[in-house]
């Protein structure tokens, strides 16, 4: 195929000022992401500059077939690793309507229609402004064999041997799916995406990558970025990506995405004492973040296989059983950061980043429910 | 192959001025593309100035084996992307030796339509979204589908990423580049609703040019399919049962309808339209009656409908356009094998030119 890799790899500066921009948006699932791709007349690098969009809403079950039109609105630009060149990845907002004023239907409700733009309105607010918070996203995934589902390197219709080799590991009988997890951090780091790292995981077939620092809804825009150049590497490579937080059951790690956080006030001096605080008002909310930290955790958060249970509420230095840990060098400085361990890695960042930021810094302390 | 490949990709603006033009044409079933090449002694990038040409009409059902010769008048020239440097591909369409357009030759009524000066002053501009779908060789089934089954139900594939999602990007992405290096004014791709499925969509392009570039769009696109291994076809309903069909929807505007005060001359267009349904239908593609039965985002072929923003209709006017109150509308009832000639010029003929 040596003429079509050719093609692909066209460098059409020579012969145009066209660039094509590539927009992704998530569907009605709250995990297919999508993408379509237009032609631009030049080169863009705002995203305020870029034109809005529609899609047909009825094939993604976000719209009736009657009224399908769903606005795509552009919130962060990347550079395109496919198509290198002057070409970009768009991540997108869907929203119903031109939106026109501040985003509020006749009836004063503001419009539902997508996580980013709630996330937005918290990170816009002032006090959480000026805490300047900061995210770390350790999102883990699994590989799977395309057609059957079981996880990469596995023997069909059996199992490899128990988890102990793999974490980290290197060889053809315990690292499985190097390619893609390599391809995958050039590609982001590309793209200007602030990829942060990369290690295999405990069960075999199962990867971490880690996006951050990344300050307020950037965390959302890349970490969804990053998923997406994923899968279209999964896709080259004819394998399955998936971020079901415990893929096989029994006695196999489960996959998360555990959150690390500080704000401007934490990273000071003094700042373990904020860090405390804000894990108790973590705690008084548990229950309403572990009902937005992804589908499926139960299965996840056990208390085993280096979990705390869902239904408990746990911290400690150095403790990867707990449902928040703090590091020990944070403990030690006396300021830093935490790591909410309880999301799946499923979760949706725009929600959860902006969640750990409502509750800790918005939230009263002696409120249980609390509210902007 | 490296050989080869370094063969095929030779640089021969080194040792001489000579380009090779690829002349393309439409052969007799109306939708088999055909082509063959010679090489001119210098770079051309007008097409009244290059040579005539003439082919074995016999071979391609156009002509009888004792009077056998078509003449090729060139007619429109963008870069060949496969063999790149200076070298051109040629759209073509087909005269007897007397100078008269072959029967099978469409362009010639449409562009006699499209220099009617009523039409001309209206610039016409249109906007085609063809759709295709990509099949295994040999036994023809749709690309990622397993042999002897289905894939599962529509729902996660439209605009999808992934192995078990989307099928032959490859073909897709380098159809992208390699249309804009021809020069075609190609302003964007998708992955459709049917697995196997997608579309590029041509425009917006002024009056014949659009038939012009979506034919060689569709020539440089089966060309890659023809090195990537696959069928592409252009039935519009491959797959029958719950499975989306494929189109060629045609957006289309005039000038009046694009300035202020537009959406009642697109109404009234739409109204002449409705008026001349079973005459479009007749135009629009064969087999259309397999894909337009009212489900699967269409219109009954039968009834002719329009609405805002309602993929069921006939003719679809996008919200922004009611909005704004000027803009464009979209015919969304040609098969994906109609030929863009006859639909755009049909276009035009019914909404500037026919009276009720």
């Amino acid at each position: 195929m040596s003429l079509l890799t050719d093609l692909l790899n066209l460098d059409l500066s020579d012969c145009t000022g066209k660039i094509i921009a590539e927009y992704i948006w998530v569907g009605g699932t709250g995990m297919d992401v999508r993408s379509k791709a237009r032609t631009l007349p030049g080169p863009v690098d705002d995203p305020s500059k870029l034109p809005n969009w529609n899609f047909d809403g009825s094939s993604t079950g976000q719209a009736t077939g009657d009224d399908s039109e769903v606005i795509l609105r552009p919130q962060a630009i990347f550079r395109d690793p496919f198509r290198k060149g002057n070409n970009i990845l768009v991540k997108s907002i869907t929203s119903f309507r031109q939106v026109i004023c501040d985003c509020y239907s006749p009836t004063g409700e503001p419009i539902p229609s997508n996580k980013r733009y709630n996330a937005e309105r918290i990170f816009s607010h002032p006090d959480v402004k000026a805490e300047e918070p900061w995210y770390g996203i350790e999102q883990e995934y699994t590989l799977l064999q395309k057609d059957t589902n079981w996880p990469i390197g596995w023997p069909l219709g059996g199992y490899p041997g128990p988890q102990g080799p793999y974490y980290c590991a290197a060889g053809a009988d315990k690292s499985y799916g190097r390619d893609i997890v390599d391809a995958h951090y050039k590609a982001c780091l590309y793209a200007g995406i602030n990829i942060g790292g990369i290690n295999a995981e405990v069960m075999p077939g199962q990867w971490e990558f880690q996006v951050g620092p990344s300050v307020g809804i950037a965390a959302g825009d890349q970490l969804w970025a990053a998923r997406y150049i994923l899968e279209r590497i999964t896709e080259i490579a004819g394998v399955v990506v998936s971020f079901d937080p415990k893929p096989i059951p029994g006695e196999w790690n489960g996959a998360g995405a555990h959150v690390n956080y500080s704000t401007k006030s934490m990273r000071s001096e003094g700042g373990y004492e904020l860090i405390k605080k804000a894990i108790k008002k973590l705690e008084a909310r548990h229950m309403e973040h572990i009902a937005a930290y992804g589908e499926g955790n139960e299965r996840r958060l056990t208390g085993r296989h280096e979990t705390a249970d869902i239904n408990t509420f746990t911290w400690g230095v150095a403790n990867r059983g707990a449902s928040v840990r703090v590091g020990r060098d944070t403990e030690k400085e006396g300021k830093g950061y935490f790591e909410d361990r309880r999301p799946s890695s499923n979760m949706d960042p725009y929600v959860v980043t902006s969640m750990i930021a409502e509750t800790t810094v918005l939230c009263n302390s002696n409120l249980s429910n609390g509210s902007k | 192959m490296a050989l080869l490949t370094d063969l095929l990709n030779l640089d021969l603006s080194g040792s001489t001025e000579k380009i090779i033009a690829e002349y393309i044409w439409i052969g007799g079933s109306g939708m088999d593309l055909r082509s063959k090449a010679r090489t001119l002694p210098g770079p051309v990038s007008d097409p009244s100035k290059l040579p005539k040409w003439n082919y074995d009409g016999s071979s391609t059902g156009q002509a009888p084996g004792e009077d056998s010769e078509v003449i090729l008048y060139p007619q429109a020239i963008f870069k060949d992307p496969f063999r790149r440097g200076n070298n051109i591909l040629v759209m073509c369409d087909c005269y007897t030796p007397a100078g008269e357009p072959i029967p099978t030759n469409k362009r010639n009524a449409a562009a006699k339509i499209f220099s009617n000066p009523a039409v001309a002053a209206e610039e016409p501009w249109y906007g085609i979204e063809q759709e295709y779908t990509l099949l295994q060789k040999d036994i023809n089934w749709p690309l990622g589908w397993p042999v002897g089954g289905f894939p599962g139900p529509q729902g996660p594939y439209y605009c999808s990423i992934g192995a078990e999602k989307s099928f032959g990007r490859d073909i897709v992405d380098s159809h992208y580049k390699a249309c804009l290096f021809a020069g075609i004014n190609i302003s964007g791709i998708n992955g459709e609703v049917m697995p196997g499925q997608w579309e590029f969509q041509v425009g917006p392009s002024v009056g014949i040019s659009a038939g012009d570039q979506v034919w060689v769009a569709r020539y440089i696109l089966e060309r890659i399919t023809e090195i990537a291994g696959v069928v592409v076809t252009f039935d519009p309903k491959p797959i029958p049962g719950d499975w989306n069909g494929a189109g060629a929807h045609t957006n289309y505007s005039t000038e009046s309808m694009r300035k202020d005060g537009g959406f009642e001359v697109i109404v009234a267009a739409v109204e002449k339209l409705k008026l001349r349904h079973k005459e479009h239908i007749a135009a629009y593609g064969e087999g259309n009656e397999r894909r337009l039965t009212g489900k699967h985002e269409t219109a009954d072929i039968h009834t002719f409908s329009w609405g805002v923003a309602n993929r069921g209709a006939s003719i679809r006017v996008g919200r922004e356009t009611e909005q704004n109150g000027k803009g464009y509308f979209e015919d969304r009832r040609p098969a994906s094998n109609m030929d863009p000639y006859v639909v755009t010029a049909m276009i035009a003929d019914t909404t500037l030119l026919w009276k009720p």
